[in-house]
């Protein structure tokens, strides 16, 4: 078909007026002026298209051609995404380092996907066989973590009249040759695309009842978020958005990791390129950048395609998801993504809504967060995507819109707070504002995973000591900790122990940087048991001092680095000594009352 | 680029004239971000550029206003390329406008290359991750917000607040450690005072050799417009030295407070829809694309280290101008009233500050084993201190128990042995954490959760228990 050409008729920023494309649908690619800067077409004004263009227009005359590429923006999907990293339309870096050097140059093109690379292609399927759309058809391992399953198509269905055999094809070769029920011949090759903007159909959506480990003893433990679940981490700068993401990119109990880096620094970026090969997954001892998509539109890089990079994104992440895997998405952030849209809207001179907003905004977030979930795909296979969103609020006000309209959509919030960072506690997850929403359908798991007390009742007690802690503290602040009773200093004090021995977790800590279920419950059990024992020596009328003077108590919030997750049994040792301790107490005070 | 060659065009068909926007009839070849020149009637000439290129009408910000221009007798020459900045090595030493005009007196230099203004981005793959620790011989920097080469780290001041002197002593004394290598100083400023601009001169003069420096002076008096193009042109000239003569470039540009007036007044002349306090929805976007241009890449020996430093309107943290700034650059600086109001300097407000790339550059092997662990916990018993004196000031003093006397000791001590500093005192980082260690000495050993056993084992000079 013969692509459809047009001609600029204004240029403004990122957006593109051009005419003479009215046989050009809405959500098709554009290549714009002599050097081909990609764009899509956003509307349809009259007899002008609205293009927006995801390089600097810098340079674009009216009058240059803008020619119809006659598909909508997509992603190419096959092997070679594992380990990679790509811009917000998926042009990979390191391609585009090679061609233009250390700066990105505007119109510089390359395939998503390297087109001379073999695979050894393992077949699935044989002659003969009767294959249903998205159906697995072959494999490739593609990295040591990732054995990449080649889907059919979505679409295609038919008989397999022939497999190519085991050995090594580049993605573009034909792997598979189909008939389908029309009689036509088709043939398969591992390469595939799919529009970014239309989410990838499934057989039906699961209820999610899995956790995401994420070994972060504040988000394990008390806002736990479930695989297929979508979470928002709301927070100011310097808040630690950024590290907590990281944190949920090395060490998630996920398959695969994929993390957009939308519109923040260049260097986050560098620094995930440079730990993340040297660091291993606690679980299987492998290269954590091997089971990793970097998707990097840094905020100096256009505009429009950052808007593009979270549908670039989270549609390779259904892609894995269809394959039957566990996908974890890092949106970092959302808002720059909500800003994006909001300079695009405000150069197509829309009416705004709340700050300047689009008034789509509510439904693009919805539309962006419900592409999470547990599923079973057509493959056959269960997989899940699991989204965890930053969002950075203006001057950490919850109540701007982007975080107003994604609270409604996420099931866990993690609200960052910029008191606990200025005190250097991290996570700076405030146990007060965050919460949950995946707490019951998950305490089975944990019932059935993790031996110790039941996970549902130690997360209601420490839940409840730090809000009663919370409200005392308040009272305290009026008139004095000494002037309120024992057993509420006691309860102030088991917050405290809560606070630094549990909750504050040093990413940069070896020891301390993951934490397994197990562990967790270690802790929380020593810390409940202090809380009981000492409980009662004060009923015995032993002075609250006499208890925080114990060795054990400042031992409590060391715990987390001295003991490592393999040595689980030194607990067991602990807590001997402990109430050791304990009894040596009530037999020394108890005897004289 | 190839639309350098699209020919020379000239118009006089000006439809409007407001503020700094002139509406031209369309005129076919001129392109976006294309440089323009209005030569006025009494043949003096003003730059520009498009802001919109359509078949319907040409949009043109004019840098030095629109004032004093005729549609009559004024004729707008469009020159066929971007705005350009010819670049050398001769430009150290010498003294531009807003625009890279030279005002000190004397020629332009003949500049080896000609960049486009607005840069491109870093290639995220090209980046180095910043690791060389730059040391101030300021200890609330140097201990608890360690400055690094390639890192963006902004001063949030307000008025009346000492940042020019911070900025000042950060220039005469940052070193880094064990090497001498080629360096510079781009400075930028956007509207400051003639005495400010003096100011830094003199410093600059003192310590540097002006030879080592380059600055684009936009005063109080110049005109807004320029302002939005005077960062531009001082990261233009970085990126050359640092990128093409191997030079480690220091770059500091203020008061942003300016710029982004500057770039509001420019919005709102285009009737923009606007966002937050009236500044544009894409003013995160136009900031990052200053900040991220510095940095460390691949291969290059040289780097770029941005100071940007800011007033913050009300000392407001959460204004769109620090709130936004703060979001991209990789840290902040924050200065208090009520430190400088008690006599300390330099007032650096502790708990909102931060640098973001310290962790990865401070400890064993780069400055002393314990100052990961050290800063950590003056932060948090500093955290605990301001705690502590909001409860002394309900309750009164007296009746605080002896932990948490112990802790206003530490307090008092931390501010006026740690925090203030002569404005030539130059501490080693050795020095630094020396003092760290004698004001947490006072605070019992049981106190401190942040730091290793063995570290407090080593260190430690107060009385272990409570």
């Amino acid at each position: 078909m013969p692509s459809a050409v047009g001609e600029v008729w204004s240029v403004n920023g990122p957006v593109v007026i051009a005419t003479g494309l009215r046989s050009t649908p809405v959500g098709n690619q554009v290549s714009v002026g002599d050097i081909g800067l990609v764009g899509e077409v956003v509307g349809v004004r009259g007899d002008k298209t609205i293009i927006q263009v995801y390089e600097d227009t810098t340079g674009i005359t009216p009058g240059d051609a803008v020619v119809d590429r006659g598909f909508p923006i997509s992603v190419e999907l096959g092997p070679g995404l594992m380990g990679n990293i790509f811009d917000g339309i998926q042009r990979p870096l390191e391609v585009i380092r090679e061609k233009s050097g250390i700066f990105v140059e505007n119109g510089v093109q390359a395939d998503p996907l390297d087109r001379s690379r073999f695979w050894e292609f393992v077949p699935k399927v044989s002659e003969g066989d009767e294959l249903e759309e998205g159906q697995i058809i072959g494999e490739v391992q593609e990295t040591s973590f990732v054995v990449h399953r080649v889907l059919l198509p979505v679409g295609l269905r038919g008989r397999v009249i022939w497999v190519a055999g085991q050995g090594k094809y580049r993605i573009t070769d034909v792997v598979l040759k189909l008939e389908t029920s029309e009689g036509k011949t088709v043939g398969v090759s591992m390469l595939q695309r799919w529009p970014v903007r239309k989410k990838r159909p499934v057989r039906r959506r699961l209820k999610p009842t899995i956790p995401l480990i994420t070994g972060q003893r504040v988000i394990d433990f008390l806002f736990p978020v479930a695989l297929g679940g979508v979470s928002a981490i709301p927070g100011g700068f310097g808040t630690g958005k950024t590290i907590t993401q990281h944190q949920l990119a090395k060490w998630a109990s996920a398959d695969i990791v994929i993390y957009i880096g939308c519109g923040e620094r260049g260097n986050e970026i560098t620094q995930v390129l440079e730990e993340f090969p040297h660091l291993h997954d606690p679980r299987s001892g492998k290269p954590l950048i091997e089971r990793t998509i970097i998707i990097a539109n840094t905020s100096n890089m256009p505009v429009a395609a950052r808007e593009a990079s979270v549908y670039t994104g989270i549609t390779i992440a259904e892609y894995f998801r269809d394959q039957g895997y566990n996908v974890a998405l890092m949106a970092d952030s959302t808002s720059r993504w909500a800003e994006a849209l909001r300079e695009i809207a405000g150069r197509l001179e829309m009416m705004p809504a709340e700050e300047g907003y689009p008034a789509y905004l509510a439904s693009r977030l919805g539309e962006f967060y419900e592409r999470a979930g547990y599923v079973e795909a057509l493959s056959g296979n269960n997989g899940s995507i699991t989204v965890i969103g930053a969002v950075s609020p203006p001057g950490g006000d919850f109540s701007e819109p982007v975080t107003m309209h994604t609270k409604r959509f996420v099931r866990t919030f993690w609200a960052l707070d910029k008191k606990l960072a200025g005190q250097r506690h991290f996570p700076s997850i405030n146990w007060m504002e965050s919460y949950s929403g995946y707490v019951e359908d998950l305490a089975k798991w944990w019932d059935e995973q993790v031996k110790g007390l039941s996970w549902s009742q130690m997360r209601t007690r420490i839940s409840s000591i730090l809000q009663e802690a919370d409200r005392l503290e308040k009272v305290a602040q009026l008139i004095g900790v000494d002037a309120l009773p024992d057993a509420q200093r006691l309860v102030i004090e088991t917050a405290r122990l809560i606070r630094t021995g549990f909750l504050q977790q040093n990413a940069y800590s070896e020891v301390d940087s993951f934490c397994t279920p197990e562990k967790a419950t270690k802790i929380i059990e020593v810390i409940l048991e202090f809380y009981d024992r000492a409980s009662s020596l004060l009923a015995m009328g032993i002075h609250i001092l006499t208890i925080l003077e114990m060795e054990v108590f400042s031992r409590i919030m060391r715990l987390k680095e001295e003991i490592p997750n393999d040595r689980l049994e030194k607990f067991d040792e602990f807590m001997e000594e402990m109430r050791e301790a304990f009894s040596q107490l009530e037999a020394r005070y108890g005897s004289g009352f | 680029m190839e639309a350098v060659f699209k020919g020379l065009k000239e118009t006089q068909s000006f439809k409007e004239l407001r503020g700094a926007i002139a509406v031209l009839s369309p005129l076919p070849g001129v392109f976006y971000g294309e440089m323009v020149e209005v030569e006025l009637g009494d043949g003096s000439k003003r730059l520009g550029r498009v802001l919109e290129a359509g078949k319907s009408a040409i949009v043109v910000q004019i840098f030095e206003g629109t004032a004093g221009i005729s549609p009559e007798s004024a004729r707008v020459r469009f020159l066929g390329r971007p705005f350009m900045l010819g670049v050398s090595a001769e430009m150290l030493g010498r003294v531009f406008n807003g625009l890279g005009k030279p005002i000190d007196g004397y020629p332009m230099p003949v500049s080896e290359k000609e960049l486009d203004v607005n840069g491109l981005a870093i290639n995220p793959m090209s980046r180095d991750y910043p690791r060389d620790i730059i040391q101030t011989g300021i200890s609330a920097i140097d201990g608890m917000n360690t400055l690094v080469r390639g890192q963006k780290l902004p001063i949030f001041s307000g008025a009346g607040l000492p940042h020019n002197e911070i900025v000042a002593q950060i220039i005469r004394q940052a070193t880094v450690s064990g090497k001498t290598e080629k360096f510079a100083i781009v400075f930028a400023a956007m509207g400051i005072r003639f005495d400010e601009a003096l100011f830094f001169r003199e410093v600059l003069e003192n310590t540097a050799n002006m030879d080592k420096v380059t600055m684009f002076l936009n005063l109080a008096d110049d005109p807004p417009e320029e302002r939005i193009i005077t960062p531009r042109c001082a990261l233009t000239l970085a990126e050359f030295l640092a990128f093409e003569k191997d030079m480690h470039v220091l770059v500091i540009i203020g008061d942003m407070t300016n710029y982004c007036e500057a770039l509001r007044e420019l919005s709102a002349s285009r009737d923009e829809v606007p966002s937050r306090k009236g500044y544009p929805g894409y003013m995160y976007t136009d900031l990052a694309n200053l900040y991220e241009r510095c940095g460390r890449v691949k291969g290059k020996e040289g780097s770029i280290t941005l100071i940007p430093f800011l007033t913050m309107p009300n000392m407001d943290i959460s204004h769109p101008i620090p709130d936004l700034t703060g979001y991209i650059t990789e840290g902040q600086i924050v200065l208090s009233q009520a430190l400088h109001q008690r006599g300390i300097y330099p007032p650096i407000d502790l708990p909102p500050s931060l640098s973001r790339l310290m962790k990865d550059a401070i400890g064993e092997g780069s400055t002393r084993e314990d100052h990961p662990d050290v800063a950590n916990q003056l932060y948090a018993s500093y955290a605990e201190v301001q705690w502590i004196r909001s409860l002394a000031d309900i309750i009164g003093e007296e009746e605080l128990s002896e932990r948490d006397k112990k802790f206003l000791e530490f307090g008092s001590a931390f501010e006026e042995r740690f925090l203030a500093q002569g404005k030539d005192e130059n501490r080693s980082i050795e020095q630094t954490l020396n003092i760290a260690w004698e004001v947490l000495s006072i605070l019992p050993a049981s106190q401190l959760h942040r730091i290793k056993s063995k570290f407090i084992e080593k260190y430690y000079q107060g009385t272990p228990g409570l």
